[in-house]
């Protein structure tokens, strides 16, 4: 079994709990253990790399150090937090001043940064180590007819982290198919939602919204898929905002590719914390499960 | 013509000066970034037009302007500029750039700056919102929604916050908000490190 440093992040604790359940249900499915990072904290998001980069570096530091006490790789479901935590441990690997530094800090906590935890997004765990030949191999209840569009965000592609195709990707098309559901053709599936910028300027991130919800409804995409918390909030949490600002009459399932993979593999909609969107999920599962078998005896 | 420009003369007479140009200063705020120097640049508009808020028309100044305008060392609009708060750091200017400047990583920079010298912008809710979220987390290791609202609800108008107090109605009945902040364990160890990195007043 393989076992992972688990940092959920602030987002799965409440707003993106149904994340941090389907996460847990799919990984024990397919034979990962997370195990929770004991006292982690804040990754800083993106705020706090506005104030102050070495002291957003310290908090990423202080995780990194407690996987590498537990001699493990870590791993984290939300991308901004992988991204964090991925270019911190690249900016301490290389400057050993920064590191120097920032280890002095971490003392006062016990903790030693070395750089010896890889650092994963919960994406890649299933991509690269589970693999997806195994996931389709526990696939009981493929969503077959299923009309998924992949929303990759940015953060999990960019910045580059070392020399993937961050253009053309391929792997959440491919990981929703092994899920026995269609991936659409979504042409703004690499474009951003806005991220922070709902608080920060309202107006422009629910144009880009609106875009977003617009290309999947022409995609005719049943659910938008993401591996991102804000990136589901962003696109499920406003619509009626974006319907009220546009005049348009979006009803758009948002959900977490882990519970698009929970229900594939038999687990049950409730156990991956189904149930709590603004924009019911089950509906377009359920219309899509039951008009499979009429196409499928054309 | 063998002989040196007038400016130069003139430095040369004048008092030593030991200040940083504007340029210089942004060029140094990019000591972590791989990418390469913003003089680099060659203007072609690839930032501005794969940037979907530029793009879409909500920046005062475009990506590539504002790079111009650093070189140009027109400073005062620089800071004046919204561009950089309205930056969402998708990083996909970052990764299109065929000069590989890190683009996103100068406007995270143009942040700091304007933080540092308290010369942001008025009106803008992204100094507010960062400086916030910094004190939060300095105060119990990690994230609370709510306390982030106190700092952009009240530029909101009536319309919009009835929204958004609706949105936030409907996800507490969803479970989805917190009611509680929560806070990590060991906050005097996590308190004590934070102090190695910034001088905090002993008095919250």
């Amino acid at each position: 079994m393989k076992t992972y440093a688990y940092f959920p992040g602030c987002s799965l604790e409440k707003m993106a709990h149904s994340y941090h359940l389907s996460a847990l249900e799919t990984t024990r499915a397919l034979g990962v253990e997370l195990k929770e990072i004991e006292d982690w904290n804040c990754c800083g998001a993106t705020a706090y790399f506005h104030v102050d980069e070495l002291l957003a570096f310290t908090l990423c530091a202080r995780n990194l150090a407690m996987a590498e006490k537990e001699k493990l790789n870590l791993v984290a479901p939300c991308s901004g937090c992988y991204k964090n935590m991925f270019f911190t441990r690249d900016h301490l690997t290389h400057d050993a001043d920064l590191a120097e530094h920032i280890n002095e800090a971490l003392a006062e906590d016990n903790l030693q940064f070395s750089g010896s935890a890889s650092v994963h997004h919960l994406i890649e765990v299933f991509v690269n180590d589970v693999g997806l030949k195994e996931v389709k191999a526990k696939v009981t209840n493929p969503l077959k007819g299923l009309r998924v569009a992949p929303y990759y965000g940015c953060q999990i592609m960019r910045p580059r982290k070392a020399k993937e195709d961050v253009e053309q990707p391929r792997f959440f098309e491919d990981l929703i198919a092994a899920c026995g559901a269609v991936p659409v053709d979504y042409p703004l599936r690499l474009t951003c939602c806005g991220g922070a910028l709902i608080i920060t300027n309202r107006e422009a991130a629910l144009s880009l919204v609106r875009n977003l919800l617009e290309c999947a409804v022409r995609a005719k995409a049943a659910v938008i898929v993401t591996a991102c918390p804000l990136c589901q909030v962003n696109l499920e949490c406003y619509q009626k905002q974006v319907n009220k600002e546009f005049g348009t009459d979006f009803n758009m399932p948002v959900m977490y590719f882990t519970q698009l993979m929970g229900l594939a593999l038999g687990i049950s909609p409730k156990r991956l914390g189904i149930g709590s969107e603004l924009v019911a999920v089950m509906p377009a599962i359920k219309e899509a499960q039951q008009a499979e078998p009429a196409l499928a005896g054309k | 013509m063998n002989a040196a420009p007038p400016e130069t003369t003139t430095t040369n007479t004048a008092a030593p000066d030991n200040s940083v140009s504007f340029v210089e200063e942004i060029s140094h705020l990019l000591y972590a970034s791989k990418g390469n120097p913003i003089n680099t640049c060659i203007q072609c508009g690839t930032c501005s037009a794969t940037c979907p808020v530029a793009s879409g028309g909500f920046m005062d100044n475009s990506p590539r302007r504002i790079i111009a305008l650093i070189r140009a060392g027109f400073k005062e609009q620089v800071l004046k500029a919204n561009t950089y708060w309205y930056c969402a750091s998708c990083y996909q200017c970052t990764v299109r750039c065929p000069r590989g400047i890190d683009i996103a990583e100068l406007m995270y920079g143009l942040k700091r700056y304007t933080v540092w010298k308290a010369a942001a912008q008025e009106g803008l809710i992204g100094p507010t919102f960062s400086e916030t979220f910094v004190k939060m987390i300095l105060r119990t290791g990690r994230s609370y929604e709510p306390v982030l609202a106190t700092t952009y609800l009240f530029t909101y108008g009536l319309p919009e916050m009835i929204q958004e107090a609706q949105t936030a109605t409907v996800l507490m009945l969803k479970g989805r908000l917190p009611l509680l902040p929560a806070r990590i364990k060991r906050l005097d160890n996590f308190k004590r490190m934070i102090r190695h990195i910034i001088p905090l007043g002993d008095k919250e």
